[in-house]
């Protein structure tokens, strides 16, 4: 515990500086371009993403928004032939650089997909299972951060008597905040969500969407999203993306009233897409 | 919307097919062609266990008298004894008996004498030689032979005397599965590990198809391979006084079992979700960890499926042990030699003379073989159908 609260002092530290007292990006990408072998999935993207914010990713299919998202954590790592020029800091650090562990990093950034995806395990080993991992050991801290994720999560009431069942014999929407129980219980500092309500019917994906709102105050959320009026529902900022390219990012009150791009008006009025 | 009305070509109540359904004929055939066939399948494990099973019977039941001196009655007492203790001393069975017309039973008569009276008076003066050494307790327990200081679990088929203690060979199938298995499981589980997640693509598409090229090498190379290498080579390591053994046997046999289990364990893991995996990652787990924790324990019915067969191809194969090891020796030590149950019916079985206590033990150890694989697979797949049940969150 006591090291998150350090590593979050850092960033704190590290953001304030960088923007020299204003209200810092923690997210600060630069000219960022992605390759699959010979073809450019992202061509020069640059934006940085504020603390404590929900930003959504819109775009049509195809469009390079769930690409860019796995840079934040370096999932991108796992397929091959991935190369990526430019650079992407967080909190000030490079983490592309030789010297970032990637451990580290996907503890300080968690993510939820777009397919609920529980480990084969108990609810309550689902949930130890990223504390574990990091070394928590001790059965009282583990319980306390069992329940701790589950309440944040919204799914304490409706699992708290079976935590030892399996946690595939919940319905969609609970496992779906499950992972995102999972995500939080190792107090990640950003958390990125891959469409994480597309596979769920409107009451889950409305349970999920006040999770995020909720979450929002402890955690900056980054989100890819399909949906465009789940965007203008939970998110302050929204960016645009049209193969590969970042068309338009702004509030995204703007982005959906007013629009400085005529794609992004298109994109948004339901036009093309 | 119209629903379009049935058509000449649609038939009603043919071949089991609906009312408005359009009937494949073809595709009725193929169906019932494959059911016969899977039928077919069924009926031939049911058939060969009904064999061996009746070859054995008379093992069972206590029908067979192995004793090479056995009392023998002067022709003229044939009239005089019941019907049925006739027929138990001629040792026929009440078809065979029936069927017989007096002279052929004063033939058979006439010859048990003779038989007897040529024993020599040596083995006549061996009370081992009265003994029935089929009936259990001489094939389970330890019996003190004649000029032997105290009691011994002997297989010694051939020779005056037979003796069929099929301890040694229960043990020594056993100990070369059991080393077999323990080479064998570890290896081809971590290859499995390995290949399904941890490899780059390039080391998969080698190593895969190498370790089940494995399988498609003839057991009697392997056994081969086995006797005159890798048994020299194991002496040498391990320094000990028998060069060919158990633990050299459970060494080949693995090269055997491996690929069995290599190719089930890594189609298993490599069908976890890659979502797992990826959970796992993105929570901060090494690729190591997530294999090791998340992978192998949700592909773990699988994995133990695997094992299971592995244990039936150990405990079936007999080449390799035929050639590497096949004295019967009693010994729970890895490192004596081992005869196990297959290579005895192997070696055996062509000089067994058809209907013999010698011939009818052999079939009894494959109905012992048939009844510990077959036990074995149940058990197996009652864990695989509870471990499943279990991950899938049903109790």
């Amino acid at each position: 515990m006591t090291e998150t609260t350090v590593s979050r002092l850092n960033v704190t530290a590290a953001t304030a500086v960088a923007a020299g007292g204003d209200i810092a990006p923690l997210i600060d990408v630069r000219e960022l371009s992605l390759f699959y072998g010979p073809t450019q999935a992202l061509k020069r993207i640059s934006l940085t993403i504020r603390e404590k914010l929900v930003t959504a990713f819109i775009g049509p299919s195809g469009c390079g928004k769930s690409t860019f998202l796995r840079c934040f954590n370096r999932m991108n790592d796992l397929i091959d032939n991935v190369r990526i020029e430019g650079e992407v800091k967080i909190a000030g650090q490079d983490i592309n650089s030789r010297e970032v562990d990637v451990i580290e990093l996907r503890k300080r950034v968690g993510m939820v997909f777009q397919r609920s995806n529980p480990f084969p395990k108990s609810i309550y080993e689902n949930i130890a299972y990223g504390l574990r991992l990091h070394g928590t050991r001790d059965k009282s801290t583990l319980d306390g951060v069992v329940e701790q994720s589950l309440r944040s999560a919204a799914l304490w009431g409706e699992v708290k008597d079976r935590l030892q069942s399996s946690a595939l014999g919940l319905s969609g929407g609970q496992q779906q905040r499950l992972c995102i129980a999972r995500a939080i219980a190792i107090r990640p500092e950003i958390i990125l969500m891959d469409e994480p309500a597309s596979a769920l019917d409107p009451i889950a994906t409305a349970k999920i969407e006040d999770l995020i709102l909720e979450l929002k105050r402890e955690f900056t959320i980054v989100i890819v999203t399909h949906n465009m009026q789940q965007a203008a529902r939970i998110s302050d900022h929204t960016a645009f993306f049209y193969l590969g390219e970042l068309i338009e990012y702004d509030n995204t009150h703007k982005i959906f009233t007013n629009p400085a791009k005529k794609q992004t008006e298109d994109y948004v009025t339901g036009r093309f897409g | 919307m119209s629903i379009p009305t049935p058509s000449a070509k649609r038939t009603i109540g043919w071949m089991g097919i609906q009312r408005g359904h359009r009937a494949r004929p073809f595709e009725w055939l193929m169906e019932k062609f494959i059911f016969l066939v899977s039928l077919s399948a069924i009926l031939m494990v049911f058939l060969i266990f009904i064999f061996v099973a009746r070859e054995a019977l008379p093992i069972f039941f206590g029908q067979m008298n192995s004793a090479p001196v056995q009392p023998a009655l002067p022709v003229e007492e044939m009239n005089k004894l019941p019907k049925e203790k006739l027929r138990e001393y001629l040792g026929l069975s009440p078809a065979k008996f029936a069927a017989m017309d007096e002279e052929t039973k004063k033939l058979l008569m006439e010859a048990r004498l003779e038989a007897q009276t040529e024993i020599p008076e040596a083995l006549r003066q061996n009370k081992d030689a009265m003994l029935n050494t089929t009936q259990w307790r001489y094939l389970l327990q330890p019996y003190q032979w004649t000029d032997y200081d105290k009691p011994e679990y002997i297989w010694q088929p051939i020779g005056q005397i037979h003796k069929y203690n099929i301890m040694p060979l229960l043990i020594g199938s056993l100990k070369t599965t059991f080393a077999g298995l323990v080479f064998a499981v570890p290896l081809a589980i971590a290859a499995a590990i390995y290949v399904s997640q941890l490899a780059r693509p390039r080391w998969r598409e080698i190593i895969k198809p190498g370790i089940e090229l494995l399988s498609a090498i003839p057991s009697v190379v392997v056994g081969s391979f086995t006797m005159l290498v890798l048994a020299t080579f194991l002496q040498k390591v391990f320094g000990y006084q028998t060069r060919l053994n158990a633990f050299v046997a459970g060494v080949g046999l693995s090269l055997a079992v491996i690929p069995v289990v290599f190719t089930i364990a890594e189609d298993a893991l490599t069908s976890v979700p890659r979502s797992y995996t990826q959970a796992a990652l993105a929570l901060g787990a090494s690729k190591w960890q997530a294999a090791w924790q998340i992978v192998l324990p949700a592909g773990l019915p699988g994995v133990f499926a695997a094992v299971v067969l592995g244990f039936g191809r150990a405990i079936g194969e007999t080449m390799i042990v035929l050639m590497v090891c096949s004295a019967s020796v009693m010994s729970w030590s890895l490192f004596d030699s081992a005869r196990s149950i297959t290579t005895t019916i192997a070696a055996e079985m062509a000089e067994a003379v058809a209907g013999s206590h010698h011939y009818r033990i052999l079939f009894m150890l494959g109905a012992l073989l048939f009844a510990v694989t077959f036990v074995t697979n149940m058990i197996g797949d009652l864990v695989i159908h509870r471990l499943k049940r279990k991950l899938e969150g049903k109790r």
